[in-house]
């Protein structure tokens, strides 16, 4: 299992949900290489789903690892600052290198 | 759904008493603001709404919690004799829960979002148990958790926009600090609602009074003004419809007996069965006995009887009408009689008008008595208490049930906020009773003010009271001023000179 783990509440293809999928994976790419899982979860084709997390906007994501769990709202376009509550660490060099 | 005058269609909610007021319903297809202070019963009125929709309609619903968490909400509807997890097992009802528990994830804003999840969850909820109604219970945590003022309007906007592309009918609660000013904190109302109910709960005269008012409806008439309601505990919400009841000819055209075959006469043969007899006097002139010798008469025909005493114990009415030959206790175990006796202060207002219809719901009197309204003037508003006679006279009336309502004054009914006209539509028959003073003794005196669709004696008769009960005499002759207390005697064999005192 990656260290960290997240999973993503988007809404089919509205732009803050792509925005927030493309602001997510590179946040991780840049500051944890490959080590990181992302499953995405749609609520217009899982609203159940969504209603069991208890889930009301999107996107969300939740940060399932490492703990504590965290939800974090939004498109993630602040990158400083998503990275930050997504307890990510600052870009690391050697993943760009890779 | 019923179309109203222009077009709109109504959704009757079938809570009680709101559709009179509301001339039908909500605005099918239309969401609904319910705005109220905390404590004005928002909560209720929704869980109400839903709750109705599926006992006398068949129509499954889904509440949208964004406050307390759907134990507490199942609970909170319990104490109504709403059994939701029964209905959520059944299908009919679903809980949609928007509600941020402290035990959950810490939770950061990072960027723009928006309220997709909460409406496809909604729509996902509707889908599933099919549902006509929606409840959302209440925007004030919702503006509080996401921040953006702006944002949360726009997004609760799509989500009302996507109820009324499946067709539903939704009430909204939002919060409100003052009970007169702003509709809601959030300036929602002008965003979401062009339908807009205001819950309150005020206090008038040290007394606490609920009520609701359609502020308005797009387009679709509704009553005006403010109408008193109550939370029963076990039935949920119930209004009291006020001075909009309208009343035409008598309906029944069978006439009962007041007990005293003179009055009958005085009244022009008796109260039709459906009609409602005021009868007015001081402290002790005989209005207690009027009204257990109408029931004594009920009781000998039949007839089943209920006397509602706001005044005297059980056993000082017993004691009261065995003086004057009127057993009442023997009619009691025949099962005819029912006396409930108790003092207005036990309950408001509102508690006795639902307890009163309860007991008539169960015991089904074909005749009832109350003695005396003017003692709730103790724990009631005149706003109230008119609410509470025209409340409780219409249903009375819709029921056939013949009535006597004794009053301590006479003026009960023409107090600054009743007029005369809503006097003439509550009442069929008024009845004076008074003390005269003639010639160094006390008389009594007796006469119908009023008696509708009859022709009754315009004379002021004396009457007596022994151990028989009442019995009426001849008209006064010779004196006038009877009614206003301050009598004078015309000089025997006086004239009236032409154009005279007379009039």
């Amino acid at each position: 299992m990656a260290t960290y783990s997240y999973r993503i509440y988007v809404a089919g293809n509205r732009p803050e949900s792509s925005r927030a999928v493309a602001n997510l994976r590179a946040l991780c790419e840049a500051s944890v290489c490959g080590d990181y899982e992302l499953e995405v979860v749609d609520v217009f084709h899982q609203p159940d789903r969504a209603e069991v997390a208890r889930v009301m906007v999107t996107p969300t994501v939740i940060k399932l690892a490492p703990l504590p769990r965290r939800r974090v709202l939004g498109d993630l376009s602040d990158g400083r600052a998503a990275a930050a509550a997504l307890g990510l660490p600052g870009p690391d060099e050697h993943c760009r290198r890779s | 759904m019923s179309p109203s005058g222009d077009g709109v269609a109504k959704l009757a909610t079938g809570i009680s008493g709101f559709d009179e007021v509301a001339l039908g319903g909500l605005p099918a297809t239309r969401t609904t603001l319910v705005s109220g202070t905390t404590g004005s019963g928002k909560t209720v009125f929704a869980g109400d709404f839903l709750a109705q929709g599926i006992r006398q309609f068949g129509q499954p619903g889904v509440f949208v919690t964004f406050e307390e968490g759907p134990d507490d909400i199942r609970a909170n509807l319990a104490s109504f004799g709403f059994d939701v997890a029964r209905w959520e097992d059944e299908g009919m009802w679903a809980f949609v829960d928007a509600s941020h528990q402290p035990d959950e994830d810490e939770e950061m804003v990072a960027g723009s979002y928006e309220f997709n999840a909460l409406a496809a969850r909604v729509r996902h909820a509707a889908e599933t148990v099919g549902a006509k109604r929606v409840a959302l219970d209440s925007l004030g945590v919702v503006f509080a958790r996401f921040q953006d003022p702006a944002v949360v309007r726009l997004e609760l906007t799509r989500v009302i926009a996507g109820l009324r592309d499946l067709h539903i009918t939704a009430v909204l609660t939002v919060e409100r600090t003052n009970e007169y000013g702003g509709v809601g904190r959030f300036g929602m109302e002008e965003f979401v609602a062009d339908n807009v109910v205001i819950l309150r709960n005020v206090i008038e005269d040290e007394k606490r009074r609920r009520t609701v008012e359609v502020l308005k409806f797009r387009g679709a008439p509704h009553r005006s003004g403010e109408f008193s309601f109550t939370i029963v505990p076990g039935s949920g919400i119930s209004v009291l419809p006020s001075a909009l009841i309208t009343m035409g000819e008598p309906s029944s055209q069978e006439r009962v007996s007041l007990g005293n075959a003179d009055l009958d006469t005085m009244c022009g043969g008796g109260p039709y069965r459906d009609a409602v007899t005021f009868v007015s006097g001081p402290t002790g002139v005989g209005k207690t006995l009027a009204a257990c010798t109408f029931l004594a008469a009920g009781v000998a025909a039949g007839e089943r009887c209920l006397l509602q005493s706001f005044e005297e114990t059980r056993d000082q009415v017993l004691r009261n009408a065995a003086s004057w030959g009127i057993d009442l206790a023997e009619m009691e175990r025949t099962g005819l009689l029912r006396i409930v006796s108790q003092y207005p202060e036990v309950a408001s207002l509102e508690d006795h008008y639902v307890a009163m219809r309860e007991v008539i719901q169960d015991f089904r009197p074909q005749r009832i008595a109350v003695d005396n309204l003017s003692a709730l003037e103790r724990v009631a508003t005149q706003r109230g208490l008119r609410d509470f006679i025209i409340g409780l006279t219409a249903f009375l009336r819709q029921n056939q049930i013949a009535s006597v309502f004794t009053a301590a004054t006479s003026n009960l009914l023409s107090t600054e906020s009743v007029t005369e006209t809503n006097a003439s539509t509550l009442t069929d028959i008024i009845v004076l009773l008074r003390y005269v003073e003639v010639a160094g003794t006390v008389r009594r005196a007796i006469c119908v003010l009023k008696a509708r669709a009859s022709d009754q004696d315009r004379r002021i008769h004396e009457f007596t009271i022994d151990d028989r009960g009442l019995h009426i005499g001849e008209p006064f002759a010779g004196l006038s001023g009877i009614l206003t207390g301050s009598v004078a005697q015309w000089p025997t064999g006086a004239t009236i000179a032409p154009g005279g005192a007379g009039e």
